[in-house]
């Protein structure tokens, strides 16, 4: 029964070892859980689980291992779902006929009552063994994930104990892995691009340093001071703004608000859908304040890393032909300048908002994708983590 | 040695269990949670529970993990030689106990808080894994091995600013802290205030859990900061009808400087406000 407990973890992604297992058996042993499901519960979400993202995917995995492992009287199911998605849902799931026998029955009642049925139904057929209504992705809900707002349904607050199981809540929901992608996530995801060098001001004892001269000395104490030690990599991000990006803006405000802290030498700039020959920095003054792609090619030296963030979506012309671009009349096409940064700057990623699946229905951003040697990530934690490794090669 | 909460701290089931299991087991225990939840007060009441000295180490960005176990001071022993002291002859007079050695050896199991490990380098949780796994380590300067006798109860902290290593995280126990409902909070401040009007408290609980319903808060209130406000409150001797004001020239609660820690949150608030005033106006 533990071993099964175990090896589901496991193939729900859980991050569980031997090891673990091996002190959930000592903790048994040793009488931690008190022969209580729910303390049982608690000690094996302390020791299996690592990570508060893992835990809603332990609850449901628990709910499954151990279903009716305490048979709670009169126990329904217990989501919480907004109100308006069950009537989306309602309006789905039931047949017109239905739904006019609920009006003729009686109003909102009498829906959720017919509704908690269906879904009763409907679970049944789950495939992958996952619970409830929302999980796994099987369900209707699944892409809209959690809202605290709900409304439960099969839950009678009046019965005696608790209605609903502990793990069974999965209060963890909202930590699960769509970790929204905040300031200090993007924080913690830039760190990784850190190259530390000693420069400026001496202020550190060189220990090393101050032995080696000291013995050099005979014996006369000789301190030797290094600077500190900064982070010296050098950043240039190039935002694409307007028009389609108008959609991702937020995420755009954060990432850039995480880098300007995280990086000292931080540049950017802006440009419309395509890099053409003029970029600005204030987008009021796009028109007005311009300064040349060239001019940027000479002024920032091959050192910096180069960050496009762009949705890259557009019509392939735009990026193909000479006066593709949509606002003026452009010289030389996109894929030229973005060419020559590319040749300028080793290091050099592209991070797409636009969710990874949509990109192959897009041609322009499968000709980024090229112009940028493969190396467009998508802009969520993972695509950001793995956009700094390739940044740090 | 149980901790089942102490008169000043209230620990839910999960969290109790949690703390147990890593007292029988003997193994550390990583806490996560929001700011503010009570990460580091644990450690403390947990060694006030259990009338265990407690021993805190904690870390900063340039905390070494070396710095845990010694140090040698090798600057001041050139120094003395220099001098011609005596001490000079033997190095051990030179070593610094670090924390964990302090934790080893303490004569009495104490509980040895490691706060906020995820301030320190990246590699920092990796050169510790030995020592926190088997609770030893050895000197090389003296080549003598301290070993724990009896192993200390380690509680980690961490605000989850850089992820920890899988092997650490093999090794440990966790708690994620969750924010306690209104419930819980009624008691922790139950707990904090014994004194403080029921009705006031109402009100004040009202104000706080609307403030971090508030869409796009950079930094959410948390516990902490709620019972920092409600000591502000009690100072000020602040009437519950203050807090249920809907005095439109009254935007924001009184003394919100306690619960909104930067300006921009206190401007989102204050706009949100304005446009809920004027809904119920019209």
């Amino acid at each position: 029964m533990f071993v099964n407990f175990f090896l589901e973890l496991r193939q729900a992604k859980v991050p569980v070892s031997i090891k673990e297992y091996l002190a959930l058996m000592e903790g048994m042993d040793k009488g931690v859980s008190d022969f209580s499901v729910d303390d049982f519960y608690y000690l094996s979400r302390a020791i299996l689980v690592k990570d508060e993202r893992n835990l809603d995917k332990f609850d449901r995995v628990f709910g499954h291992i151990f279903k009716g492992l305490e048979a709670v009287p009169g126990e329904g199911i217990a989501a919480e779902i907004p109100e308006e998605w069950l009537r989306k849902l309602a309006e789905k799931l039931l047949t017109e006929e239905e739904k006019k026998q609920i009006e003729a029955m009686g109003g909102w009642e009498k829906l959720m009552e017919t509704l908690k049925k269906r879904l009763e139904e409907q679970q049944k057929r789950h495939q992958g063994g996952s619970k409830w209504i929302g999980t796994a992705g099987t369900s209707p809900f699944g892409a809209h994930g959690f809202n605290p707002e709900g409304v439960r349904i099969g839950q009678d607050k009046n019965r005696e104990g608790r209605a609903v199981k502990v793990w069974d809540k999965r209060e963890y929901k909202n930590l699960d892995d769509t970790v929204e992608i905040g300031t200090r996530n993007i924080k913690i995801a830039l760190r990784r691009l850190r190259k530390f060098a000693r420069e400026g001001a001496e202020v550190e004892l060189d220990m090393p340093d101050t032995i080696r001269s000291t013995a050099r000395n005979a014996g006369w104490l000789e301190i030797k001071m290094v600077p500190e030690r900064r982070n010296k990599v050098k950043l240039l991000i190039l935002f694409d703004i307007g028009g389609s990006m108008d959609a991702h803006i937020r995420v755009c405000e954060e990432l850039f608000s995480a880098a300007r802290s995280e990086f000292k030498h931080l540049e950017f700039f802006y440009f419309h859908n395509c890099l053409y020959e003029k970029l600005w920095k204030d987008n009021r003054r796009r028109h007005v304040d311009t300064f040349s792609t060239a001019q940027l090619l000479h002024t920032y030296p091959a050192d910096y890393k180069v960050l496009f963030v762009g949705d890259a979506s557009m019509s392939p012309y735009e990026i193909a032909y000479p006066g593709g671009s949509v606002e003026h009349w452009n010289e030389e096409s996109g894929q030229t300048w973005i060419q020559r940064v590319a040749d300028t700057y080793r290091s050099m990623v592209w991070l797409n908002p636009v969710p990874e699946r949509h990109w192959s229905y897009t041609p322009s951003i499968q000709l980024l994708q090229q112009l940028s040697s493969n190396r467009m990530f998508p802009l969520t934690l993972g695509g950001l983590d793995s956009a700094m490794k390739e940044l740090n090669k | 040695m149980k901790f089942t909460g102490t008169d000043s701290y209230v620990a839910s089931d999960d969290l109790r269990v949690a703390v147990n299991a890593a007292i029988a087991l003997q193994r550390p225990l990583l806490i996560k949670g929001e700011p503010g939840t009570g990460k580091t007060v644990l450690a403390h009441e947990v060694a006030k529970a259990l009338k265990a000295p407690i021993i805190e180490w904690h870390i900063k960005s340039t905390t070494k993990a070396q710095q845990g176990l010694y140090e040698y001071d090798a600057v001041s022993r050139l120094r003395d030689s220099q001098l011609g002291d005596e001490r000079v002859k033997d190095i051990a007079n030179y070593i610094k106990k670090g924390k964990l050695w302090e934790g080893f050896t303490h004569p009495e199991r104490p509980v040895l808080l490691i706060d906020e490990i995820d301030k320190a380098d990246i590699e920092f949780p990796n050169d510790l894994l030995l020592e926190l796994d088997r609770m030893e380590f050895y000197v090389y300067e003296t080549q003598q091995v301290i070993k724990a006798e009896q192993r200390p109860i380690v509680m980690i902290t961490s605000n989850n600013e850089k992820e920890l290593p899988d092997a650490f995280l093999r090794r440990c126990f966790f708690h994620y802290i969750r924010f306690p409902d209104r419930e819980t909070m009624t008691q922790i401040v139950d707990v904090h205030f014994p004194d403080l009007q029921r009705n006031l408290l109402r009100e004040a609980l009202n104000v706080f859990y609307d403030i971090r319903e508030v869409p796009g808060l950079k930094k959410k209130p948390s516990t902490s900061e709620l019972l920092d406000w409600l000591k502000l409150l009690m100072v000020e001797d602040m009437s519950p009808d203050a807090l249920r004001s809907k005095d439109s020239k009254q935007l924001i609660p009184p003394l919100h400087g306690a619960l909104l820690k930067n300006e921009q949150d206190v401007h989102l608030f204050e706009r949100l406000a304005f446009m809920a005033r004027r809904e119920q106006r019209q």
